[in-house]
């Protein structure tokens, strides 16, 4: 049998298919995290909070009004959103002109506040989301068994994922985008509403974390705890990817997953810190993260 | 730079005057109140198999001695230590020291206790351990200080390992959460795997609350061992049994839970559970009594209570029947004369206090009942032994407690 560091190759497959699905994750929510980032200049603490809740609003419609996954798909990330223009108009609205550690502060204050509620809401022991009866099953690709469901998150998310990179560097709304953010009142003075396109880009951010959180939801138990548990470990991707950077965001997620998986298997004990090893030589080597431009 | 030195400026302030303030507020007072403390995970991943359940159920035991003992009142302090033995310390040190706590609950996870066993003893306080698991309580690090009330990690494996070597699962393959709990779990259970004619072909340890165990369990799958011993707790056992199902691991490997409480089951359900073993310290639909008692708590709490909130109401209220009948909070009267009479209340029958500090009392087997077998909500396991208080704990000739030699 061929191995590879002392491990039979159909297991190292397995382990880098794993790892490959967790940075599906990753890439999802740190892109959220980039386009708020790069957009608004806003460091969104609230993001693991807004993908929990993502994941509340698609286990509630299911249990209380029979809500399908594929409806949750599209309506947790429009519910999600809706609550991220609440947010955005009457809070983040006052902060852009000052320092960003006040959004910081501010949308960490957010997320324990929303953490808190659905804590006292539904306990911290969680729920169970089924997965949808399409994806139910698992294939055997020969060297290992992997979940229909799992394999459907990974192809998703680079839909999801590309869909957004598209939108932000290829088209003329995002080229809109872009510009608003370098030079709002030039914009504006083009006859471009740019408090409305910035707080749609809030939304959007959200949005992207609830889907994410959905997607998540027949994976892992439902928690109020499920967002702060990975939001450490995406911001720390993103600060990697460079902030800001979308492409970044995207390929330093999935990579990261892949590294992460295969520590897993080298050096379990180490699997929840080699993120952060990995950010700190980054930041000692590019300080601006591998896809950031130095400003 | 200068932000920061501001920061620290400011730091330093506000830290002077919360001392300032708090020192000489309670000191005069400890002895005209009755102060029982629980330090605990509120909030955590810990905290619906205690939290503010645990606080309810030690307010149960209040009321049941009317709320105050020869006319002095009777108040409970409870803290979130964040499952953070640091934390746990400095308040178990604060509440001594100032607020004049005359005995301390330890709430969940193994560190903590731990952390605030040591800092009882120094204070020469009675300290209750009833949340943490690690048998180190009453051995290793044991202290005539600690009582030892609900469960501990030698028992879960003599209940659980035992039950399932007997059953025909010879080879185990550990998975083990990276912490004082997980480690001892595991090498308790691995004691007596071996001991029954079992062996252990490996194991993994995996972080505290770590995201995903595909990979893990993968990794045990390859091992083609029998049984996966999941030497974990709460969200992570939770994750664990999850992602197993999801990933076929159930087909090969049968799972034993080594510490998995109600709420556990309550939030995977019995589809997926149904016919695993596990060993508990309490069981609320055991019998009659534990009925009552449980549907009392459940009209407050709206949840039936775990083994832990049982355990934090019996620590109460023995406590204070000790003070009623001593007629002093001093911990050295009180532990004397819990250590002469028997533990009668809904959580233990016949319980006694060992010199090791252990609270010995009987555990019970349990297999998870399937669906259709459960008649309510909350009806979750068949009690299939009770295990005798003489076997279920550490043996005197395996204790390293000098208290017990």
């Amino acid at each position: 049998m061929i191995e590879i560091f002392g491990i039979p190759l159909q297991a190292f497959l397995g382990q880098l298919l794993l790892g490959l699905v967790n940075g599906s994750f990753y890439a999802m929510l740190s892109l959220g995290l980039a386009v708020i980032f790069g957009l608004l200049g806003i460091v969104n603490f609230a993001h693991g909070a807004l993908y929990m809740i993502g994941a509340y609003v698609a286990w509630i419609g299911l249990e209380k009004f029979g809500i399908n996954f594929w409806a949750a798909l599209v309506l947790a990330p429009l519910v999600v959103g809706a609550l991220g223009v609440v947010i955005e108009r009457t809070l983040l609205k006052q902060l852009y002109k000052l320092d960003p550690l006040y959004g910081l502060l501010l949308t960490f204050g957010l997320a324990l506040i929303f953490e808190g509620i659905f804590r006292d809401q539904f306990g911290v022991s969680g729920q169970q989301y089924a997965v949808p009866e399409a994806l139910q099953g698992a294939t055997n690709l020969g060297f290992m068994i992997l979940p229909n469901y799992r394999g459907f998150v990974v192809v998703a998310s680079l839909v999801i994922c590309m869909g957004t990179w598209y939108v932000i560097e290829r088209t003329r709304l995002g080229a809109y985008l872009r510009a608003g953010t370098e030079n709002p009142a030039l914009v504006q003075a083009f006859g471009i509403n740019v408090p409305l396109m910035v707080m749609l880009t809030y939304a959007a951010g959200a949005g992207l974390a609830a889907m994410a959180g959905v997607l998540a939801a027949p994976v892992i138990q439902i928690t109020p705890l499920m967002g702060s548990s990975l939001i450490i470990v995406v911001f720390a991707v993103v600060v990697i990817g460079g902030m800001g950077s979308i492409l970044g965001s995207i390929i330093t997620g999935l990579v990261l997953g892949l590294i992460e998986g295969l520590t897993k298997v080298f050096y379990p004990e180490a699997s929840s810190i080699v993120v952060f090893v990995i950010m700190a030589i980054v930041l000692m080597i590019r300080p601006a993260g591998l896809f950031g431009k130095e400003k | 730079m200068f932000k920061i030195k501001q920061i620290t400026a400011a730091c330093t302030l506000a830290a002077t005057m919360t001392l300032g303030t708090m020192a000489p507020a309670q000191a005069q007072i400890s002895g005209d109140t009755i102060k029982i403390g629980i330090i605990t995970d509120m909030s955590g991943l810990y905290s619906d198999i205690d939290g503010a359940g645990g606080v309810e159920a030690m307010r149960m035991a209040v009321a049941e001695m009317g709320g105050a003992i020869n006319g002095k009142k009777i108040e409970i302090l409870y803290a979130d230590h964040q499952n953070k033995a640091d934390v746990a310390a400095s308040k178990a040190r604060e509440w001594f020291d100032t607020q004049g706590v005359d005995m301390l609950i330890g709430g969940t996870t193994s560190s903590t206790n731990l952390s605030m066993a040591a800092v009882a003893k120094e204070k020469k306080k009675l300290f209750i351990a009833i949340g943490g698991a690690t048998s180190a309580l009453t051995n290793e690090q044991c202290s005539p200080y600690t009582v030892h009330w609900a469960y501990d990690t030698v028992a879960l494996a003599k209940g659980t390992g035992n039950a399932v070597v007997k059953s025909g699962g010879k080879s185990w393959y550990f998975l083990t959460a990276d912490y004082a709990f997980g480690t001892a779990l595991q090498n308790d259970t691995t004691t007596v795997v071996k001991a029954a004619g079992g062996t252990v072909v490996g194991s993994v340890r995996h972080p505290l609350g770590a995201s995903d165990f595909s990979s893990f369990l993968l990794q045990a799958q390859a091992s083609k061992a029998q049984i996966l011993g999941m030497a974990n707790a709460g969200g992570d056992t939770i994750n664990t049994i999850k992602a197993a199902n999801e990933f076929g691991i159930t087909k090969t490997m049968k799972l034993a839970g080594l510490l998995i409480f109600i709420a556990d089951i309550h939030s995977l359900g019995l589809k997926t559970t149904q016919g695993m073993y596990l060993t508990d310290s309490w069981y609320w639909n055991r019998d009659a009594e534990t009925r009552a008692w449980s549907r009392k708590f459940f009209e407050k709490q709206k949840r039936m209570p775990s083994s832990i909130q049982a355990a934090d109401y019996s620590a109460t209220l023995q406590f204070l029947q000790a003070v009623k009948a001593t007629g002093t909070d001093d911990s050295d009267k009180v532990l004397a004369y819990l250590k002469k009479n028997k533990v009668n209340d809904v959580f233990a029958k016949g319980g006694w206090i060992r010199d090791d500090g252990r609270m010995v009392h009987d555990m019970y087997l349990m297999q998870v009942k399937a669906p259709e077998k459960s008649t309510e909500p909350w009806d979750y396991y068949n009690v299939v032994e009770t295990i005798k208080g003489e076997a279920a704990w550490t043996t005197k000739a395996e204790s390293k407690c000098a208290l017990w030699k």
